[in-house]
């Protein structure tokens, strides 16, 4: 399922992200996470930014908000950088969509 | 933003460090000094029911406290090796606390302890390196008159089979012994398309029994066989040789720490802190338990690491040789073999030297640290190898 603006995603438990002298590594906990069992995967600047703020809490929407503070690009790059990015993060199994209080 | 997010999948040699590298990058850590096994050459094997050295050994939470440390100077790596590291009864522990640290485990075992709950458990939770496994032999009757513990063969086949059976990643290492000496095929037969390599015995690393010193000595091929030995698979042979001649251009230098070591760090049984597995010369070891990791990486190594000799025999031979690459010579060794870090080791030369005849990079009289037209010639290996 696509991430939408109101999707709401964690860290999964599957993984452990890191920050070792600035940059950001996520480690497979578990078999069957990337494309091959012994790799690693990082981000680039506005990863982390994302990264760092899929803390369970925050809708696509908010954290789409708060990077339009950050980098004063057009809302409508932003807004697809962000989907995009979470879109491939659910894929791999990285990130876990919270589900919503009934 | 100025581009799109990307998420990316590298390796360790692929990180993009931008700032610069982490003040460490792996560590070793020798679970344990005892051993199921009783390898007549080995450097390192204290008796499995050894309770005064299963006594002195670090504890559950001070290993813990040791990856943690690694962990936060930026390691990606831990090695947990031995003696025989299954044999601590924590190390399912040690081994899930170091991944949930975000490390990647490197194992050195015999594989006979491997049992299906653990080989599951690395199934599940991989340790994001192959397991490197050590054969002594090809058959009961020559792994156990190496190993000299009855049953022990079929152990190791069982635990190697076990962790094959779940596609679990392995490395096998032979080892070049006389017992083991006719059985290259065989050993080429069975790793099939598994990574492996062989290697020859070094002397014990705590120099603690020259009777068990001279027993290994007596153990060690000639030179001439083993680099025969190693090069049953020429192509494979050359190949790699070749690899190790295009790092081979290395100037002269009197300094006495010239390897690859890296920002890497060792932890031996007891919590000494050492520049490597096999160097535990006194001045340069520190105890965890009065030094961290970082005071040894920041304080004490560049210290350690500018070392310069005043050996006139390694001044006139090991500081002027092309062959360091191809050569095993280093303080360890050294200190292995002579109790001092920068001592020439005859057996290692003999074998670098063997190996650059072998390659046609020496005559058969010549010694490589006389040799001055040595670029033209690892040219013109490097022109054959291609």
């Amino acid at each position: 399922m696509s991430p939408t603006l109101d999707t709401v995603y964690r860290h999964s438990e599957d993984v452990i992200s890191r920050f070792v002298e600035g940059e950001l590594l996520i480690i497979p906990l578990v078999a069957g996470i990337g494309d091959m069992e012994n790799d690693i995967f990082s981000m680039d600047e506005t990863g982390k930014e994302i990264w760092t703020r899929l803390n369970g809490e925050k809708s696509a929407a908010v954290i789409i908000q708060e990077l339009e503070e950050v980098f004063h690009a057009a809302p409508d790059v932003i807004r697809a950088d962000v989907l995009g990015l979470l879109d491939e993060l659910a894929r791999r199994r990285l990130i876990i969509a919270v589900e919503k209080p009934v | 933003m100025k581009r799109a997010s990307s998420l990316y999948l590298t390796n360790e040699t692929g990180i993009p460090w931008k700032n610069r590298a982490p003040l460490l990058t792996a560590i070793d850590m020798e679970l344990t000094e005892r051993c199921n096994n009783r390898c007549v050459h080995c450097g390192i094997n204290q008796p499995e029911k050894d309770a005064a050295a299963r006594e002195r050994e670090l504890g559950t939470a001070a290993w813990q406290e040791l990856l943690r440390q690694a962990a936060d100077l930026g390691a990606l790596t831990v090695r947990f090796t031995g003696g025989e590291p299954l044999l601590r009864e924590d190390f399912t522990e040690l081994y899930l606390h170091a991944r949930r640290l975000g490390l990647r485990v490197l194992l050195f075992t015999n594989a006979r302890l491997i049992t299906p709950e653990l080989a599951d458990l690395f199934a599940r939770i991989p340790p994001l390196e192959e397991i490197e496994i050590t054969s002594y032999g090809m058959t009961a009757a020559s792994y156990e008159s190496v190993s000299q513990q009855k049953g022990s063969f079929s152990e190791f086949r069982s635990g190697v089979d076990l962790l094959l059976a779940r596609k679990i990643p392995v490395i096998i290492k032979g080892t070049l012994l006389p017992a083991t000496r006719h059985e290259m095929n065989d050993f080429i037969a069975w790793t099939g398309t598994m990574p492996s390599f062989v290697m020859f015995l070094e002397l014990r690393s705590r120099r603690d029994s020259e009777e068990k010193n001279e027993r290994i000595r007596q153990l060690r091929l000639p030179p001439g066989e083993g680099v025969r030995i190693l090069s049953t698979q020429p192509d494979i042979y050359r190949r790699d040789m070749y690899r190790i001649c295009r790092e081979c251009e290395i100037k002269p230098t009197d300094r006495i720490f010239t390897c690859n070591q890296g920002n890497k760090l060792c932890i031996d049984a007891y919590g000494k802190i050492q520049y490597c597995l096999a160097l535990r010369h006194p001045d340069t070891v520190l105890d965890s338990r009065a030094h961290t990791l970082k005071a040894y990486l920041t304080d004490y190594l560049p210290a350690l690491r500018s070392r310069r000799s005043e050996n006139a025999e390694f001044l006139q031979r090991c500081a002027r040789c092309y062959l360091r690459s191809f050569c095993d010579q280093c303080p360890a060794k050294s200190w292995m073999e002579h109790g001092v870090l920068d001592q020439p080791v005859e057996y290692v030369c003999e074998i670098a030297h063997e190996q650059a005849r072998y390659l046609g990079l020496l005559e058969k009289e010549e010694q490589a640290w006389t040799i001055t037209d040595w670029p033209e010639r690892l040219k013109q290996l490097a022109d054959r190898l291609q």
